[in-house]
């Protein structure tokens, strides 16, 4: 039997995230991208763009397409859900999506493995 | 492959060159154009132009195309049907097939003088440069002939400055196109633009002066008319001598006799345009000449085309005055009845043909206003879509303009310069999916010569169903103007409030960067403050420019280009010790590019601290003035355009619009800044400042309009300052000046409206808008150095402030450092890493 485990790493306080903003972060080597929004939830995909291949998605703006929270690519403006880490207009690409979580402390905690 | 030549290139020749070219998708036909002017095809309906501040680029109809051989300044001399060659003073060419595009000749009236120094013909670009290098200290010009082209040259000499008199022999001004009344009406708007006219009298003789040069006109009235200079506008000619000579068949009235295919009496020889005279009628528009251009070059890849004949309908301003006659605007056919309607006070007036039962429109004259000369004309032939005095009630009468268009067939022409029937529209719309004027434009041709269709390709959306959104985004129904408004009324401070009250949703990058640059151009506060943080793009989050690798350019403000050698050195030093990659720039900058996020603040301390500030190459945002050397040091200059520059940038520095912003100062009139292709372009004179505005335009390059000319540098500042402030209020999002311009009803003339003569009562409201933007101007960046929340968000990484982002590689190209490409994987990256002088890195 294969256990499925998750190993959260800290990343920083929450009141470190501005809302409706992103920022980078590095975890073993990888870059995520975390995004606060306004009504509190917090989210945490690649950092990498697959389109253009940089190291940006921090960067873009923060919003919603119907009901979904996105990002859109700062460099050609892509939108991604950021639960899921699809791209909503190009089919067949995504983010890797990572599991996120903040502790009674108030800490972000991120999995990546 | 066969050998077409076509003699002239104006601008049916030059339409028939495209034409052919287009339709020739198997390389079927090699095309030489033998041109007697130096220079290639322009637009003669729009020349008067030329005088009102266009260039002779403007006008220009040429696109280069390597597969046509056109030979400026070449004409033919010989035609030699039989053997099949054209001769020119160069060489011979063989043919297979011949058009003869040669055009008309301007008529010179046979009176005693006519070929005194000082009387000018109007009809190309070379005449209006002798006329304009003729009139320069004159005082006093005459203008004979009163139709059409008399009152463009009569226009031409009142923007040289001249006192201008019109004599025309009819009894009334344009007697072809307008009745006796509309002559009336026309004649009063002529006057008072200073204009004398003097109509029902010819011309008996020119008379010179001491100096051997016209001084005065004799009319055959016995009046003696003093003048500087005479302009000959008496009609035009087909130029059918060439053709004469070859021993082909011309008409009764002269022009190149062609059936209705446009070939002549000699098989592969044709002719079209103002030198064709079609089943024996020459005529002399360009729309036609285009529709003859079009079956020629449908009939050399083989197929059948025919010339219907064409619709001899015109709509004009002149000299500010709309005029339009359409159909049998003479009231030519049997038992046809007139309604007409003249109103003195706005100087209107309208006539209508009716059939004798008074159901079917025959055709009519307007002058004054002919806002509803499209409807009109096309529904020619048709029964009456409402009662004819509704039709013919000025704009502002509640007529629905999209009725009459609704009931036309849709055989019936809604673009005539193009021919282009209401059917091939609607089709452009369904099947090709086009949703806008532009696409309708672009798949048609529709709406591109004189443009009096646009309302209509507008109106047909909207009947077609096309629903035109002003909506910005899912986030909002309304316009970027509309929400400039609703936030400037309402005081809406935020873009959450703005977002409760009027929208749905959390915004996107659409919505989001558009009410932070209206915020910005309302509060003018730092942009990066609380909320306004989170509209920001990235490249104003960052206060830099974002390159395709993740890094971020540098630009610090140098305005007007000036520069002292310490502030080089500076960015030199600055450059060097960061490793960036330096380029001057476009605008008259230096561009340092490959900073890493958390190296901005280290480089922007040491440029601060030199003196220098943010050169908002991030924002949407006034960017540089660019400005050539002056009267300072130029031997040609006439003004300071160095001090005006940089005067203007620190003027307009840090502004938000909706789009990027440049602009331009050049000294002379040599224009060595370039300033007609900005946003807003300044040439000195020798009297001030020309103001150009409207250029650029980006993806589809234009050259700006002349707006005003020699203003003091005061009544420069303030027209600018009201420019700019009228557009940031009311374009749309990402919209360049130059569309702004072309979307306003009215264009140009109502932006002068109510930017100079405050016809909306808005002037003092834009002033105060400006001096409220230059008192609260502050530097972004020394504002952002200042604060340590501010400069907590320049960081690689939240866990990891000081690690340099990994993914950041640079490979060395001519000796500096560029991104590795991904094609470029043989080379050999190269780690540059942290500023080589560490000591001075700390913002602590």
């Amino acid at each position: 039997m294969i256990l499925d485990v998750q190993t959260f790493v800290t990343i920083c306080p929450v009141d470190r995230l501005e809302p409706d903003r992103g920022i980078a972060a590095l975890v073993d080597g990888v870059q995520i991208a975390l995004f606060r929004t306004s009504d509190g939830e917090i989210y945490a995909v690649g950092n990498q763009d697959p389109i253009s291949g940089a190291y940006v998605m921090s960067r873009g703006i923060v919003g919603s397409r119907g009901d979904t929270p996105t990002v859109a690519s700062p460099l050609h403006k892509q939108v991604y859900d950021l639960r899921t880490g699809d791209c909503l207009d190009v089919p067949g690409v995504h983010l890797p999506a990572y599991p996120v979580r903040v502790t009674d402390a108030s800490v972000v905690e991120v999995a990546v493995h | 492959m066969k050998r077409l030549v076509i003699i002239g290139n104006g601008m049916v020749g030059q339409r028939l060159v495209e034409a052919v070219r287009a339709r020739d998708t198997a390389a079927e036909w090699s095309v030489t154009v033998l041109a007697e002017e130096s220079r290639p095809a322009y637009d003669r309906v729009k020349l008067s132009a030329f005088f009102d501040g266009s260039s002779a680029e403007d006008l220009n109809l040429h696109t280069p195309d390597s597969g046509v051989d056109l030979r400026l300044g070449e004409p033919a001399l010989a035609v030699d049907t039989a053997a099949r060659v054209v001769t020119t003073a160069a060489g011979t060419y063989a043919y297979d097939a011949l058009v003869f595009a040669t055009g008309s000749y301007p008529f010179v009236p046979p009176v005693p003088g006519k070929d005194l120094p000082g009387v000018f013909v109007y009809r190309t670009l070379d005449d209006l440069e002798a006329i304009r290098s003729y009139a320069a200290g004159r005082s006093v010009g005459a203008v004979i002939g009163g139709g059409l082209l008399g009152l463009e040259a009569a226009n031409a000499m009142r923007l040289l400055g001249l006192s201008t008199h019109v004599i025309e022999f009819a009894p009334r001004l344009m007697p072809v196109q307008v009745d006796e009344a509309g002559g009336a009406m026309l004649r009063r708007y002529v006057e008072d633009l200073g204009v004398t006219v003097h109509t029902g009298t010819g011309t008996t003789a020119l008379n010179a002066g001491d100096d051997g040069a016209v001084a005065s006109l004799s009319l055959s009235d016995g009046a003696v008319v003093k003048a500087d200079m005479v302009i000959v506008a008496a009609g035009i000619r087909p130029r059918d001598d060439l053709a004469r000579a070859a021993g082909l068949p011309v008409g009764a009235r002269g022009g190149i006799l062609v059936d209705a295919t446009c070939t002549t009496e000699v098989a592969d020889v044709y002719a079209v345009g103002e030198c064709a005279a079609v089943d024996g009628v020459c005529y002399g528009l360009v729309a036609p000449g285009y529709a003859q251009a079009e079956v020629v070059a449908d009939r050399l890849l083989g197929g059948a085309a025919t010339f219907p004949g064409a619709d001899m309908s015109t709509k004009l301003k002149l000299l500010g005055v709309d005029v339009a006659s359409f159909g049998d605007a003479h009231g030519a056919t049997e038992g046809c009845l007139d309604v007409t309607f003249t109103d003195p006070a706005t100087r209107v007036y309208a006539k209508l043909v009716l059939s004798d039962d008074a159901k079917t429109l025959l055709g009519g004259v307007l002058v004054g206003d002919a806002t509803s000369y499209p409807t009109l004309r096309a529904g020619v032939g048709l029964e009456l879509s409402a009662p004819p005095l509704t039709l013919l009630a000025p704009a502002g009468a509640d007529v629905d303009p999209g009725a009459g268009l609704a009931a036309l067939p849709g055989a019936a022409q809604v673009c005539s310069c193009n021919a282009v029937t209401k059917d091939q529209i609607v089709s452009a719309i369904h099947e090709q999916g086009c949703a806008d004027v532009p696409a309708i434009k672009a798949c048609t041709r529709a709406g591109t010569s004189c443009g009096s269709c646009v309302p209509m390709l507008k109106q047909l959306l909207t009947l077609e169903g096309v629903e035109q959104s002003k909506a910005l985004c899912e986030h909002f129904d309304h316009s970027r103007q509309e929400l400039f408004d609703i936030v400037r009324v309402r005081n809406i401070r935020s873009f959450s409030a703005l977002l409760a009250e009027f929208g749905r949703g959390r915004g996107c990058d659409i919505c989001k960067p558009a009410v932070a640059s209206i915020l910005a151009s309302l509060n003018t506060g730092y942009v990066l403050e609380g909320e306004q943080a989170s509209l920001q793009d990235t490249n104003d989050h960052f206060l830099a420019n974002i390159q395709r690798n993740g890094t971020y350019s540098v630009v610090p403000r140098i305005p007007g280009g000036e520069i002292t050698p310490e502030k080089l050195i500076v960015i030199g030093e600055v450059a060097r010790d960061f490793n960036l990659y330096t380029k001057i720039t476009g605008g008259q900058r230096i561009d340092m590019f490959g900073a890493r996020v958390e190296q901005l603040p280290l480089i922007w301390k040491r440029l601060v601290d030199a003196g220098f500030e943010s050169g908002h190459a991030y924002g949407k945002s006034l960017r540089t003035i660019k400005s050539c050397v002056g009267s300072t040091w130029c031997r040609y200059g006439v003004q300071d355009s160095v001090g005006l520059a940089v005067a203007l940038e620190l003027r307009y520095r840090g502004l938000r619009s909706p789009h990027k912003l440049k602009s331009a100062v050049s000294g002379c009139a040599r224009e060595c800044a370039e300033a007609r292709s900005k946003d807003f372009g300044i040439i000195a004179t020798d009297n001030g400042w020309n103001l150009y505005v409207g250029g650029n335009g980006g993806f589809r390059p234009r050259h700006a309009d002349l707006f005003a000319t020699d203003l003091t540098t005061e009544e420069l500042v303030r027209t600018i300052d009201r420019f700019l402030i009228f557009y940031i209020r009311s374009a749309d999002r990402l919209q360049r000046t130059a569309a702004w311009i072309e979307s306003l009803d009215g264009g140009l003339d109502h932006l002068r409206d109510v930017i100079v003569h405050d016809s909306l009562g808005l002037c003092a409201e834009l002033d105060e808008a400006m001096a409220r933007h230059v008192t609260n101007y502050a530097d972004e960046w020394a504002a952002t150095l200042d604060d340590p929340d501010r400069l907590a968000r320049f960081v690689s990484f939240v866990n990891a402030p000081d690690a340099p982002d990994p993914s950041i590689s640079f490979t060395v190209e001519r000796g500096q450092p560029v991104p590795v490409a991904d094609d470029s994987a043989h080379r050999q990256p190269v780690l540059l890493g942290m500023p080589a002088v560490t000591s001075e890195g700390s913002l602590a």
